[in-house]
């Protein structure tokens, strides 16, 4: 398996490395859909030189990376293109290397499942084949390395690779069962944009799974552990933000990073639903409706770790899907991070009900974008209302996509309690609806 | 001081007797002029203020002091029947008229332009030796406007300079103006150290130069005040240069017209009744190119010692006539052709009132022909060139001739002639196309064919123009010129503007080219002005320099100097201070649709509860086998029978 892996690696670099020598790279990193005000380049470089100018970056409202981001790119400024090809591509080995786990535990417990004979008769179909899953843990490598939307933000330098780098991490050491480099991947992640924070409730469902803690809020260990892990958690988190306090000698980078992406001051179009919302929003009405979009965000994760407390790691990939849909500043590479997931759901092809209709909308808003942002921008033939518009449609899609994949997870799973040809109580063939 | 004391009691009592005596008499004395008593009492007086001021004052000067007290006060014992000589002449003066400390000058200068428009600048000056900062006990005003004076003291202002401009001013067709000014209004204030809360206080000073000068100052907010380093240094006396003192804005968009005029006009001492003002009508200056006027007011020294402070402020107007819009064919200007209305007298306040006409250019009279000619001419060094200037003193009734006004008219003899290129100028403009990035770009020249010299560049431009300072370039002749120092303050949303000023030095005879790169930010739908199409102005670029003075920039001409006094080419006057103004910058954002809050409103919510509403269901439902729902009259039938309490079919 290492050798189709270093060969998918070589193929990701090799285009990369041909895009960075490409006079498109001007191009790429100047689209709003790759880089938000959060993670674009120009900003990093921007604060790198108000340092040199003896100026905090904070003290401007250009640059809204985390301290560490401005330490790392200190000394690898000059090194950046390296930096973030090898950030993709350790997410994708990270990825590789966390589904192929998973995978296996899957096969295990299904195994378990069947030596126990816990599955209704006719649900062969729905039982997964080793040769079915052994190219998984590949395909959800390439479907980050090749993404196209990954390879953008990968040219544009956007720092939402390094980003998806650390999430990366922290599902493979999750999955890895290592509660220490987990918790401390999380707290890393948070450190970067705040989001992330929703993803500590799959990791310590699929953790206590692991470690065969019942989820139980009358049980001492299931309390004993929850502690453990929020200990670690906050302890790392403390140590990273004193560590960027004491890089800059000031607390500046929390209004200017976690102000900036909660209260969302930078109204630069993206893919998002914040901007155009916000710009045309009466003033008295902004807070409520900013409170209110910003809790939608964490809103979801208590319901959804309830209904799927058994499935972890399928709540890893929702919450993804829905920060990534529903954050302040998206950009494409939040969603290559989740759409590289796709493949470990192959199995559930058969009761997806409209992916052929998600995908072409997917793909032509893609299209789309670049198209009415010159109409609007450069010919001023179009308004502003175009690319609104596409961003809506675009954000429809990632939303019946997500919801589609989780309807048919769980009628996959419904399936497997209940059986796959259900019948009426008179015998005829029934139908499955929800209710 | 206390031993001293011991030895010379009596010595000491007459001195005290004497000293008061003598203050008496030097007020008195200075009313009468041409008096052999002032010279005879300065001196003493001189040295006694020195002996007061001083904390250690050197023991033969008071020895000295002594010694001539003791002699005044030997003169008056031995001639008890004569009176001192001050005491002689105080019966003549009368004792009702105390010494008027303030004055008032105006001038009036023009300067023909070689293009056939013609440059004419007010001024107005009145100095007032008083102190504000005592609180309110300044209540008695003469010359001083008394809405300033107020200002002033309440607001603990040190220096406040105000100009309003419409119009930009052409500095290579023109040359350099006396007074520069940018497009719009500018306003430049220092505070008193003493002024604990600077923003406060600089929101209510610009409220309250709103309300006096009928203009938009009250925009003037955090977002367009910036506080300069280097680029604004005090005008008057005080070595206080602590930028948090200091605030500096521009409205670039600010429209000049009579509703400004008008209460400017009113801070005159004789209003617009009398004096050169009268030629200040509405109806012709704002027919003009350029038309600026402005207010400053600093404190200056009152005498070369600098003992005692004085206000000065002084009123300038400045406006350039153009020929063509004034429909004329030929190339002549009058007074009454300028201003509609002709001088009769001089402001009767006024101390000085003089007209200055340029005729450098135009020693033999070949270039325009002036009359009523004068045979007064006067000679200044102005912005680093020896200019020569005719004179018409307004104080004399010999100037307005028979017909008791005076008509200045100047008829150009031939249009030829050229302008010496000004040493220093600059231009910006925004480079890039489409509504998403862009560069500023700002030229300087300098034209001295020798020499280089240092400009400081400031540039205050508004938080929604995103600048990248790292995209800074600075060329000259095709090589990076590095500057030696950069202020720059990133902005903040909504804030605060953007500030950069940076010191560049100038290579003789070239262009450096200032480049930086923005952004333009999406605003919220609230923010736009009311004509969002017509785009956001950035206010001008300020540079400010000492430039090589262009007497000094003539090492050959040893024809009229002699040769010793000729060899090292600095001079005293080698440098003067320049100020110039680029173009302000009209800049389109984008815009949202403003129609369609809304529809905004409504469609982004619906998208939300979109996905909101899918996962809702999903989370809350199960999968159940759907069972074909019963007809109409079942189900109809079964209502009935639970009405009637029977298990339903």
């Amino acid at each position: 398996m290492a050798a189709p892996l270093t060969l998918l690696v070589i193929v990701a670099v090799t285009i990369r490395a041909a895009l960075f020598r490409s006079s498109l790279v001007d191009v790429i990193s100047e689209r709003v859909e790759v880089v938000s005000p959060l993670t674009a380049w120009k900003r990093v470089v921007e604060g790198l030189a108000l340092l040199d100018l003896g100026v905090s970056p904070y003290s401007g409202d250009v640059f809204h990376e985390t301290p560490l981001i401005i330490y790392l790119f200190h000394f690898l400024v000059d090194y950046a293109e390296i930096t973030f090809m090898l950030a993709d591509v350790m997410t994708a080995v990270a990825l590789y290397l966390a589904v192929k786990d998973y995978n296996k535990q899957v096969f295990r417990k299904q195994k378990y499942a069947l030596e126990a004979d816990r599955y209704p008769h006719d649900c062969h179909e729905l039982i997964r084949s080793p040769t079915e899953m052994f190219y998984i843990p590949l395909k959800v490598a390439m479907f980050y390395l090749l993404n196209p939307f990954t390879i953008l933000s990968c040219v544009a330098k956007s720092t939402c690779g390094l980003n998806n780098a650390v999430i990366a991490f922290f599902i493979l050491s999750t999955i890895k069962g290592s509660v220490l480099l987990s918790a401390i991947f999380l707290a890393l992640a948070t450190y970067q944009s705040i989001y992330p924070l929703t993803l500590c409730a799959p990791a310590l469902l699929y953790l206590m799974q692991r470690q065969y803690i019942p989820v139980n809020f009358r049980r001492v260990s299931f309390w004993w552990f929850i502690a453990q892990y929020a200990f670690m958690y906050l302890g790392s988190l403390c140590v990273i933000i004193c560590l960027s306090f004491f890089l800059l000698g000031s607390f500046d980078y929390v209004p200017s990073v976690y102000g900036f992406i909660l209260s969302v001051p930078d109204l630069t179009p993206n893919i998002g639903l914040f901007w155009y919302f916000f710009a045309e929003m009466f003033e008295h009405f902004r807070l409520f409706f900013l409170c209110v979009f910003q809790i939608n965000v964490f809103f979801y994760t208590i319901p959804l770790s309830v209904k799927l407390k058994e499935h972890p790691v399928f709540l890893i990939f929702m919450q993804l899907a829905v920060i990534s849909i529903f954050k302040s500043y998206p950009t494409v590479g939040d969603i290559a991070l989740y759409m590289s997931f796709l493949p470990v759901w192959s199995h559930l092809h058969r009761f997806l009900r409209n992916i052929f209709l998600v995908s072409c909308v997917l793909l032509a808003c893609s299209a789309l974008f670049p198209v009415l942002w010159h109409l609007w921008i450069y010919a001023g033939s179009a308004n502003s209302n175009f690319y609104y518009a596409i961003t809506l449609l675009f954000n429809v899609a990632q939303i019946l996509l997500v919801s589609d994949y989780f309807y048919a997870f769980l009628r996959r799973e419904h399936h497997l309690t209940y059986g796959l040809y259900l019948k009426r109580k008179d015998g005829s063939e029934a139908t499955l609806v929800l209710k | 001081m206390a031993a001293y004391r011991c030895y010379y009691p009596a010595v000491l009592l007459i001195l005290c007797s004497f000293s008061v005596f003598v203050v008496a008499d030097t007020e008195d004395a200075t009313l009468i002029n041409g008096q052999d008593v002032t010279a005879l009492n300065s001196p003493q007086t001189a040295s006694k203020t020195a002996a007061q001021t001083a904390e250690q004052p050197a023991v033969e000067e008071r020895q000295w002091e002594a010694t001539a007290s003791a002699a005044a006060a030997d003169d008056q014992d031995r001639t008890p029947d004569t009176p001192a000589p001050g005491a002689e002449v105080q019966p003549v003066v009368p004792p009702v008229l105390p010494e008027p400390k303030d004055s008032f000058q105006e001038e009036l200068v023009f300067r023909p332009l070689h293009s056939g428009d013609i440059y004419a600048s007010f001024q107005f000056r009145t100095l007032w030796e008083t102190d504000f900062m005592r609180g309110n006990k300044v209540s008695h005003y003469r010359l001083f406007p008394k809405s300033l004076g107020q200002v002033i003291s309440k607001f603990s202002v040190r220096e406040l300079h105000i100009s309003f401009t419409q119009g930009y001013w052409r500095t290579m067709q023109w040359g350099q103006p006396f007074l520069p000014s940018p497009p719009g209004a500018e306003l430049w204030v220092w505070f008193q150290d003493s002024v604990t809360d600077v923003d406060g206080t600089w929101k209510e000073l610009t409220n309250v130069l709103s309300g006096i000068f009928c203009a938009s100052l009250n925009f003037i907010d955090s977002t367009n005040t910036v506080e300069p380093s280097a680029s604004f240094k005090p005008l008057g006396i005080g070595n206080e240069t602590d930028p948090r003192f200091l605030r500096y804005a521009t409205l670039p968009r600010e429209i000049v017209c009579t509703e400004n005029l008008t209460p400017w006009k009113k801070l005159l001492p004789c209003g617009s009744k009398a004096g050169l003002a009268v030629l200040l009508k509405s109806e012709k200056l704002f027919h003009s190119s350029f038309h600026s006027q402005t207010v400053h007011i600093r404190p200056v020294c009152q005498d070369w010692q600098c003992k005692t402070t004085s206000w000065e402020l002084r009123q300038t107007l400045n406006v350039v006539f153009d020929l063509h819009t004034s429909g004329q064919s030929k190339r002549e200007w009058s007074l009454f052709k300028m201003f509609s209305r002709t001088l009769t007298e001089a402001c009767p306040l006024a101390s000085s009132s003089k007209i200055y006409i340029d005729i450098t250019d135009n020693p033999q009279g070949e270039q325009f022909e002036l009359t009523p000619a004068t045979t007064l001419l006067s000679q200044a060094v102005v912005l680093g060139d020896r200019r020569t200037f005719s004179v018409y003193d307004l104080t004399q009734q010999a100037t307005f001739g028979n017909t008791r006004s005076l008509n200045l008219l100047i008829r150009w003899k031939s249009s030829e002639g050229d302008m010496l290129r000004p040493l220093l100028h600059a231009e910006r403009y925004v480079a890039g196309y489409g509504l998403q990035t862009g560069e500023i770009h700002t030229l300087m020249y300098n034209n001295h064919p020798y020499r280089s010299f240092p400009v400081l560049l400031l540039d205050s431009v508004p938080w929604y123009l995103r600048l990248y300072i790292h995209t800074l370039t600075v060329t000259s002749k095709g090589k990076d010129n590095n500057p030696s120092f950069i202020h720059y303050q990133p902005s903040k949303d909504r804030v605060r503007p953007h500030l950069l000023e940076m010191l560049v030095q100038l290579p003789p005879n070239s262009v450096t080219e200032v480049t930086v790169q923005f952004e333009r930010a999406l605003l919220k739908w609230t923010e736009y002005t009311p004509d969002p199409n017509h785009g956001f102005y950035v206010g001008s670029s300020v540079i400010s320099s000492l430039v090589p003075s262009i007497v000094a920039m003539d090492t050959n001409s040893t024809r009229e100097r002699p040769l010793f006094s000729s060899f090292f080419p600095c001079k005293e006057e080698s440098s003067y201070f320049v100020r110039v103004y680029t173009e302000p910058l009209l800049v389109n954002l984008p815009t949202p649709d403003f129609s369609m809050p809304y529809n905004v409103i409504c469609l982004t919510c619906t998208v939300v509860a979109v996905g909101y509403g899918s996962l809702y269901n999903l989370l809350t439902r199960s999968f159940q086998i759907e069972e074909p729902s019963p007809g109409l009259a079942k189900r109809i039938a079964n209502v009935i029978r639970k009405m009637r309490g029977v298990p339903p079919l």
